[in-house]
């Protein structure tokens, strides 16, 4: 159960179970496609944080991941494309007792609503962003997105892209991003562990979850996710512990000069005392950064937690002003404000 | 000091040559930089507490400072003051005071026949004149004759009497425009202590500030009397406003307070979500101010992310707005939709500009009237109304409030740079005699919930808070079954829904009031308006009638839907003459809506406001033509 700091969200009086959020409605997502995963990650999650089921509420754009709202039986708004982080920003401020929870996908928050998105996170709001990255437009069948590898063949690049894509962690991380958090789809008990994580994060939590589109990018993520080569491309951070992997974990990242480098324990020299810790609560981003970048061949890609800073939040700084005004200000009731200033009597 | 002011007092009944007026129009003018907003707000609100009624414009350059003594630069303001009710801001004015070549050159078109101009004669060198664009210094070359010119050494004179006080000139020069306000003063024969009280709170901590602004305020007067500079001065008397109490408002100050009081009427909190664009911003900065009210502003990266945020504070059961002008409606029309698919409450306030894209920003139109009723994909039904004077802002977004919380829909408010930074009195109501709000909202563990039951009569949903219990659901831009509220693309229930959300809008009609006819019920000619143009519009009928013509005067605040007896009022007249600052939007809504009626139509797309001249003349020419 979580235990925020401030503007408590009210707890539920009875303990609650994933059938508690199942939705009435047919889930329209092809067979085999990430989200059911996701899907069943966050109903497993929401009962976990002993939050009221009426305190919690879905946003979601649009695209395939946008349909979430639909699926989960809490409030919900189903915007429209690029917004629903403008839309839970308004839902967070005018509601701070809410648990607010956003679905969104690679082109709706990346493309058309990446203004949103930067703001949201520069601004510290407390809303947790799950972010469907199947590097694909998948809804209008097809098309690439901002994070489609370069070069490759869809149906709007015939001849390959010719993008730069995004990295999502980087540019979390360059909006000032407090939380940042990843996993693959193929991995439910890690999903649901960040979620966790990211619910108790006061401030605006990404969760990027690599997502496999059986349809139109296919095994898009296959090199990191494949059961095969996991442990040897994947590296799960937890606080505290150090920056291991590999099948035999005995493959580790240490900082060499201002650079990241993957070692073997036991070679040139090489011991665990060489590794990095991970401490995803330190303030300052670099290393965050440099860990949110790693990308395979040459690194493991970072899972798990990578940032959880704390700073203030919008949310909680809007209630302290009101506070503080309602407690200075003359002004109390529209009367008072009518008549404040400079008013004269006409006889 | 009391006594000094007492003094000149006698002076000023022992002038002469005292002129009766009705009412004044003054403009001030000068560079960005020489406080014309600031001295027309002293002198309306001394105008006010003299017991005048009054309305005012302020005419400023989109430039912050634009390049000093040129035509871009000047910045002006307008006050119409009078013993009788105050309509309009004035066509042409009596006195213009010219502090630079520049904004004489710009302005004199404005100032009537023989009128009084006041200039800073300092400010006519060689080469300020020239760079206004004047060949030879038109205080000599007897270009002005015919005006009653008076040639005041404003500058020199400040610079004077603040060098007995040690102020060097540059701090000096920054108190010119106190010397041209103390001729005003002498000119109307108005006490100093509303201006002085305002100096004393103003500049509290600084009372050399506060001390040389009196002194050249006073020099200013004294100069005037003494000089016998003025050929004659006004005398206006009180005007007959009904009792109570008031205060100078403008048009944005009044629609952010009528929002105010509409969220404390109908128990909502307030939200506005909202990006700055000229001339809408003040309504932003004012409800700022007013986090004591609960009132959370949110300043938004876009104008998109302002409306989408007020979507999402209006499910979560606030009062949610959002504020702009002409190219922001543009950016919302999207997010506009999505609040008449969920049927959400939300009132956008478009501060109409010259258009279209960026167009004129500090100019006024009626042009986002088809933007505001059409101006979304699919059949995208909103309430429109519209607000047409600066104090009635106040009323106008109250009841857009209103509409929008007791019919769950979105109301577009359409005022206009001319309202939203004009200004006049305004008679200060009690909170408690505005009309209720009774927001339809949903009770917890309502067994017959459903998103999208209606209220039989009203046709409006219910609106369910999150944080209830038992009343959880979702709602999107994706059509909704009727009633339960499940997506569907049933092709009969989209139409189902089509027309249950038009007609949900049509029903408005019951609840707003009915047209009213200023003059007679039948006649030859029936003049139309609407929004900002009421002034004007109504002064010129006044005139009309006053002449024993049947013209007759209906001005539509409420645009979506019509006043049930539109077709009523429409019928009686020979003639319709629809009046608006737009190519003609508000007469093809009409034709559209009442059609068969004999419409005709004076329009203006200049970004200013109508004269009352230029309106009589059209209806006496429309009257001889009969």
């Amino acid at each position: 159960m979580i235990n925020k700091q401030n503007y408590t969200i009210e707890r539920s009086s009875v303990e609650l179970t994933k059938e508690d959020f199942v939705s009435d409605q047919m889930v329209k997502w092809c067979p085999g496609c990430g989200s059911h995963a996701i899907l069943s990650s966050v109903a497993n999650v929401f009962p976990k944080l002993g939050y009221r089921k009426e305190n919690i509420m879905m946003v979601s754009g649009i695209g395939c991941s946008s349909r979430f709202p639909y699926y989960v039986n809490t409030y919900g708004i189903h915007g429209i494309h690029g917004r629903a982080a403008a839309i839970s920003s308004g839902v967070k401020i005018a509601n701070p007792h809410l648990s607010v929870w956003m679905a969104t996908g690679d082109g709706d928050s990346l493309a058309i609503g990446g203004n949103h998105f930067i703001h949201t996170i520069r601004r510290n709001i407390d809303i947790n962003i799950v972010l469907f990255n199947n590097q694909i437009y998948g809804l209008t069948k097809g098309q690439y997105s901002p994070t489609t590898p370069m070069g490759s063949v869809t149906k709007t690049s015939p001849q390959g892209t010719i993008e730069h894509p995004f990295n999502p962690g980087e540019l979390v991380l360059g909006a000032q991003g407090t939380f940042f958090a990843r996993s693959p789809d193929s991995n439910p008990r890690l999903m649901t562990e960040i979620m966790f994580e990211a619910a108790k994060h006061d401030g605006t939590s990404i969760i990027e979850i690599l997502e496999n589109c059986v349809i139109f990018a296919d095994r898009t993520h296959d090199a990191v996710t494949n059961k095969e080569n996991r442990d040897d491309r994947q590296i799960i951070l937890r606080n505290g512990d150090p920056m291991l992997f590999g099948k035999n974990k005995d493959k580790g990242i240490r900082l060499n000069g201002t650079r990241l480098e993957v070692i073997t324990i036991g070679q040139n020299g090489m011991t665990e005392d060489d590794v990095l810790v991970h401490d995803m609560y330190e303030q300052d981003p670099g290393l965050h950064l440099m860990l949110a970048k790693m990308s395979y061949p040459h690194f493991p890609v970072a899972m798990g937690v990578i940032r959880a800073a704390i700073y203030p939040t919008y949310d909680d700084m809007v209630e302290e002003q009101i506070t503080y005004a309602k407690q200075t200000s003359k002004i109390r009731s529209v009367d008072d404000l009518l008549n404040s200033g400079d008013t004269w009597e006409i006889n | 000091m009391p006594l000094k002011i007492n003094f000149l007092k006698i002076m000023l009944k022992t002038n002469s040559n005292v002129i009766q007026r009705e009412a004044v129009v003054v403009k001030f003018v000068g560079d960005s930089g020489d406080g014309m907003q600031l001295t027309g707000t002293l002198f309306s609100d001394t105008a006010a507490l003299a017991g005048l009624d009054l309305a005012t414009f302020p005419d400023y350059p989109a430039e912050i400072r634009a390049p000093h003594n040129t035509i871009a630069g000047v910045s002006g303001f307008q006050v119409h003051v009078g013993a009788k009710k105050i309509e309009t801001t004035g066509d042409l004015c009596d006195v213009l005071v010219a502090m630079n070549p520049a904004s004489l050159k710009s302005n004199l078109k404005w100032a009537k026949p023989g009128a009084t101009i006041i200039v800073d004669q300092d400010s006519f060198e060689e080469a300020s004149y020239k760079k206004a664009g004047y060949t030879v210094n038109p205080l000599e070359d007897g270009s002005l004759s015919s005006y009653n010119l008076v040639k005041a050494p404003i500058t020199s004179f400040t610079r004077g009497v603040l060098k007995e006080k040690g102020i060097d000139n540059k701090t000096a020069d920054k108190s010119k425009n106190m010397f041209a306000l103390g001729i005003m003063y002498h000119l109307f024969g108005w006490s100093f202590k509303g201006t002085y009280e305002f100096f004393d709170k103003k500049f509290k901590n600084k009372p050399t500030v506060i001390e040389s602004n009196k002194t050249v305020l006073e020099a200013g007067y004294s100069y005037a009397d003494t000089v016998e500079a003025l050929a004659s001065v006004y005398q206006v008397g009180k005007a007959a406003i009904p009792p109570g109490r008031y205060r100078n408002i403008t048009g944005n100050v009044a629609t952010a307070w009528g929002f105010l009081a509409a969220a404390e009427r109908s128990g909502r909190p307030i939200f506005l979500g909202s990006y700055p664009i000229t001339p809408a911003t003040e309504i932003l900065i004012e409800l700022a101010k007013y986090k004591s009210l609960g009132a959370k502003v949110f300043q938004a990266e876009d104008e998109i992310a302002g409306i989408c945020s007020a979507i999402g504070a209006s499910y979560t059961g606030s009062l949610a707005l959002t504020t702009t002008s002409g190219p922001g409606l543009s950016l919302k029309s999207e997010a506009i939709g999505l609040a008449v698919m969920t049927e959400l409450p939300l009132v956008i306030v478009d501060v109409q500009r010259g258009g279209p894209s960026t167009g004129l920003p500090t100019k006024s139109e009626q042009s986002d009237l088809y933007q505001a009723l059409f101006g979304r994909n699919g059949e995208c039904p909103a309430v429109v109304v519209a607000a047409s004077t600066s104090a009635n802002c106040f009323y106008f977004a109250y009841m857009a409030a209103k509409i929008a919380m007791e019919h769950m829909t979105p109301v577009i408010l359409l005022t206009d740079g001319y309202l939203g930074n004009g200004s006049q009195l305004f008679r200060i109501p009690k909170a408690a005699d505005l009309p209720a709000i009774h927001p339809p909202l949903a009770k917890p563990n309502d067994p017959d919930y459903q998103p999208y039951r209606r209220d039989p009569e009203t046709l409006v949903r219910k609106w369910a808070l999150p944080g209830t219990e038992g009343l959880r659901h979702r709602i999107g831009g994706l059509e909704k079954e009727d009633g339960i509220g499940n997506i569907s693309t049933d092709p009969l229930n989209h139409q189902k829904m089509v027309d249950l959300r038009d007609a949900k809008v049509q029903k408005v009609a019951d609840y707003i009031p009915l047209q009213e006819v200023a003059g007679e019920k039948e006649g030859d000619l029936l003049v139309v308006s609407w929004g900002g143009t009421l002034g004007a519009v109504q002064e010129a009928v006044e005139i009309m009638q006053a002449k024993g013509e049947k013209v007759s005067h209906a001005h539509f605040s409420y645009i979506m839907p019509l006043p049930k007896n539109t077709a009523e009022v429409l019928s009686g007249f020979k003639k319709i003459l629809v009046c608006e600052l737009n190519s003609g939007q508000f007469v093809n809504y009409l034709k559209m809506k009442h059609h068969g009626y004999n419409y005709m139509q004076y329009n203006k797309v200049q970004g200013l406001p109508f004269t009352v001249n230029e309106l009589t003349q059209v209806l006496t020419q429309i009257q001889e033509e009969k």
